[in-house]
């Protein structure tokens, strides 16, 4: 009787316990991302500005993949940025762009595509062609100065504006 | 006066013909203090051996060395014909499987009721089905009259029933040796002379060799078929009980009659009263 | 001159001590090894050090994650950014809150009993006893109660890191209207598996073998008196808490700070 009690309590504890992590690995972080269920494309940047590894790479804001590694191109000196696209997302077109952007106006930077018009999808291990860096606020701002104070006299930043 | 001398002379070498235990020219010392130099005694088998001596004189040590949870220094130490194995070697659990041990404060498991510590030992030991176990438990437990108090948890007992549950646990796996190592101490009259009684029957029934290390004169004398009195780290004296009673020899006297001054002195040893008391420092 | 004479008998008495336990941790593996097989020893020790630490563990839990879920929204919604609530309760949960949290308090709870409880087995002769009938106490003592406390450690601490972001989310969604889809899917996207879930796991099953083994090693070189086993029961709590909070330093360097 009391060591059947005891045997009850135990299996709860152990239940519980395994609960609580099948919990914490699936409702908590996003299990099921593992590396065989991604392929990997590379984009090529000037400046990728305070972009992170695991940042989420999104299409219209969907998430479909995250930032694998980031490294320098020895004879280019530019950075590229390995992207691991779920496979589910396997038919994004060949003349896919990428660009660094900003989520709110001080959040963190992910990576977003939009998608092109190719009868070829990408595969992997491919080179993305078309891409923006991110855009500094600090060289934004000088810009905006620049242009603020320079604005009157010069035709061709005005023409821009309009 | 020569004629219980004769007989005891031939008491003796029946007695100590092929010894249960055997301790010869022991040595044992823990760390600086010296417990045993040259101990030399001899357990007669199937008897009921006391060994007595004042408090601190090393007297449960020796029992520790018998059951190998304690390594002796020098010397030969004997079980059953063979040295008593090295701490922690298998032919020590071996060799332990032959012994039984009544602790001063009984030792019972207290996470365990009374049937299941008596249960402990067939249940670590043997492969008996659960049926058989309970058994013989019962049987050990009505042996020690208590039967009754199998569900009693050790907290729930008296000092006395803890120790009667405890020598049922000691000898469940019918022993060749028990050790009881005071047994007498803190019980009731009544208890103590269950336990006397007990300890007598156990041993003449079952032909187990016991050795009861005491200091209580009276209960131990009543017992013993042999006696040892050991002192400054040797056997000072030994005989039959009424040998020791009888005995001349100071040191035995005085141990034996409870005398305050003798050969075993009152005074720890210092150094001189009057030059203590003017020396000024602590 | 008696300083350094001290100074030379504390470092001595600490560098046997710390060999006994080391020694001890082995001979602990050995015992739980040998204790294997008796399944029904270990199930109750996973009782007495797992299932009478889970409620204390449980209610710290939620309390902690609602704290979390307040302290968290306050600030957060400075930067209108309440939305990343979900991720930085999960993420203080998982990576640091959750193991060391969990491991103090099994420090506390189990650590502290399983010292007294072995140190009275000693003081009152049922080690001996034991040793006495042949049994090992390394395997019938010790091997069950490790086995078990490195089992339960890691299972508690993922129930508190589990109730503490539930916590966070009675706060968040409850009490501020945080969107419950916003909530959880912040956390999904910055939470990872592999980062985040599975090196919390490794910090709690480390910080169960420091509690485990410093409980233990207390309560069997224990001085077999009343007063030696409340020493040793402190020392547990002293020694275990400070063990995690350096030991998860040194993780926390190793698994965060490295990439």
């Amino acid at each position: 009787m009391q060591r059947k009690s005891i045997e009850i309590w135990v299996g709860l504890f152990i239940l519980i316990g395994i609960g609580s992590l099948v919990m914490l690995a699936m409702q908590v972080s996003s299990a099921g991302t593992g590396a065989s269920h991604t392929y990997r494309v590379e984009a090529r940047f000037d400046n990728i500005g305070g972009l992170n590894v695991k940042a989420p790479v999104m299409i219209g804001g969907v998430r479909v993949g995250r930032v694998g590694n980031i490294w320098i191109d020895k004879e280019s000196y530019a950075a590229v940025v390995g992207l691991d696209i779920d496979r589910q997302y396997d038919t994004l077109p060949m003349d896919t762009g990428a660009s660094i952007l900003t989520a709110g106006l001080l959040g963190a930077q992910f990576v977003g595509l939009s998608p092109g018009a190719d009868d070829f999808y990408l595969q992997e291990g491919d080179m993305l062609e078309f891409t923006q860096s991110a855009i500094q606020l600090e060289s934004l701002i000088s810009q905006f100065m620049f242009a603020q104070g320079s604005g009157k006299k010069d035709d061709n930043s005005a023409a821009e504006g309009q | 006066m020569n004629e219980p001398d004769l007989s005891a002379e031939i008491l003796h070498s029946s007695m100590f013909y092929n010894p249960m235990v055997e301790a010869k020219n022991v040595h044992f010392s823990f760390g600086d203090r010296v417990v045993y130099n040259g101990l030399n005694l001899t357990i007669p088998r199937g008897k009921i051996t006391v060994i007595m001596g004042p408090s601190g004189c090393g007297k449960s040590t020796f029992l520790s060395l018998l059951g190998g949870r304690l390594q002796t220094d020098s010397g030969q130490l004997n079980f059953d014909g063979a040295a008593v194995p090295r701490t922690k070697s298998p032919a020590l659990f071996e060799m332990r499987r032959k012994m039984g041990m009544l602790f001063q404060n009984s030792a019972l498991l207290t996470d365990l009721n009374v049937f299941e510590n008596v249960a402990f030992p067939f249940r670590e030991q043997t492969d008996l089905p659960e049926e058989l176990i309970r058994i013989l438990v019962l049987m050990k437990l009505q042996m020690v009259g208590l039967r009754g108090a199998r569900d009693l948890l050790p907290g729930e007992l008296s000092g006395g029933m803890a120790r009667r549950v405890s020598l049922a646990r000691a000898i469940a796996l019918d022993p060749q040796l028990v050790m009881y190592d005071e047994p007498f101490v803190g019980l009731d009259p009544i208890s103590m002379g269950v336990i006397v009684q007990l300890i007598r029957r156990l041993n003449d029934t079952m032909g187990i060799t016991s050795i009861i290390v005491t200091h209580d004169v009276a209960e131990g004398c009543s017992i013993a078929d042999y006696v040892y009195l050991l002192d400054n780290g040797a056997v000072a004296g030994h005989g039959t009980a009424r040998e020791m009673m009888h005995s001349d020899q100071l040191g035995i006297k005085q141990f034996m009659n409870g005398l305050p001054d003798g050969p075993v002195g009152y005074h720890y040893p210092a150094n001189h009263y009057l030059d203590d008391l003017y020396s000024g420092t602590r | 001159m008696n300083l350094i004479a001290s100074l030379g008998q504390w470092g001595m008495g600490f560098v046997s001590r710390s060999g006994a336990a080391v020694l001890f941790l082995f001979a602990a593996f050995r015992g739980a090894f040998h204790s294997l097989p008796r399944g029904c020893l270990i199930i109750q020790q996973l009782y007495a050090i797992g299932v009478l630490t889970m409620l204390i563990i449980l209610v710290s839990g939620l309390f902690v994650g609602m704290v979390l879920g307040l302290q968290g929204y306050y600030q957060l919604v400075n930067f209108s950014a309440e939305s990343s609530l979900g991720l930085v309760v999960a993420l203080f949960l998982v990576r640091e809150l959750g193991p060391v949290l969990a491991a103090l308090l099994f420090a506390g709870r189990a650590g502290s009993a399983l010292t007294a409880e072995i140190g009275l087995m000693k003081a009152t002769d049922q080690l001996a006893a034991m040793e006495m009938m042949a049994v090992d106490p390394m395997i019938r003592v010790i091997g069950p109660r490790f086995i078990a406390g490195l089992i339960a450690m890691p299972l508690l601490a993922a129930m508190l890191s589990a109730v503490g972001v539930l916590g966070g989310y009675f706060v968040g969604h409850g009490q501020f209207g945080v969107d419950a889809g916003v909530y959880w899917s912040s956390m999904q996207n910055g939470v990872d598996l592999v980062d985040d879930v599975l090196n919390g796991v490794i910090k709690s099953m480390v910080f169960g073998l420091i509690v485990i083994w410093v409980a233990l090693f207390e309560g069997y070189s224990a001085e077999p008196t009343s007063e030696g086993v409340s020493r040793a029961t402190t020392r547990t709590v002293v020694t275990s808490s400070l063990a995690i909070l350096g030991g998860d330093y040194v993780l926390t360097a190793l698994m965060f700070g490295g990439f």
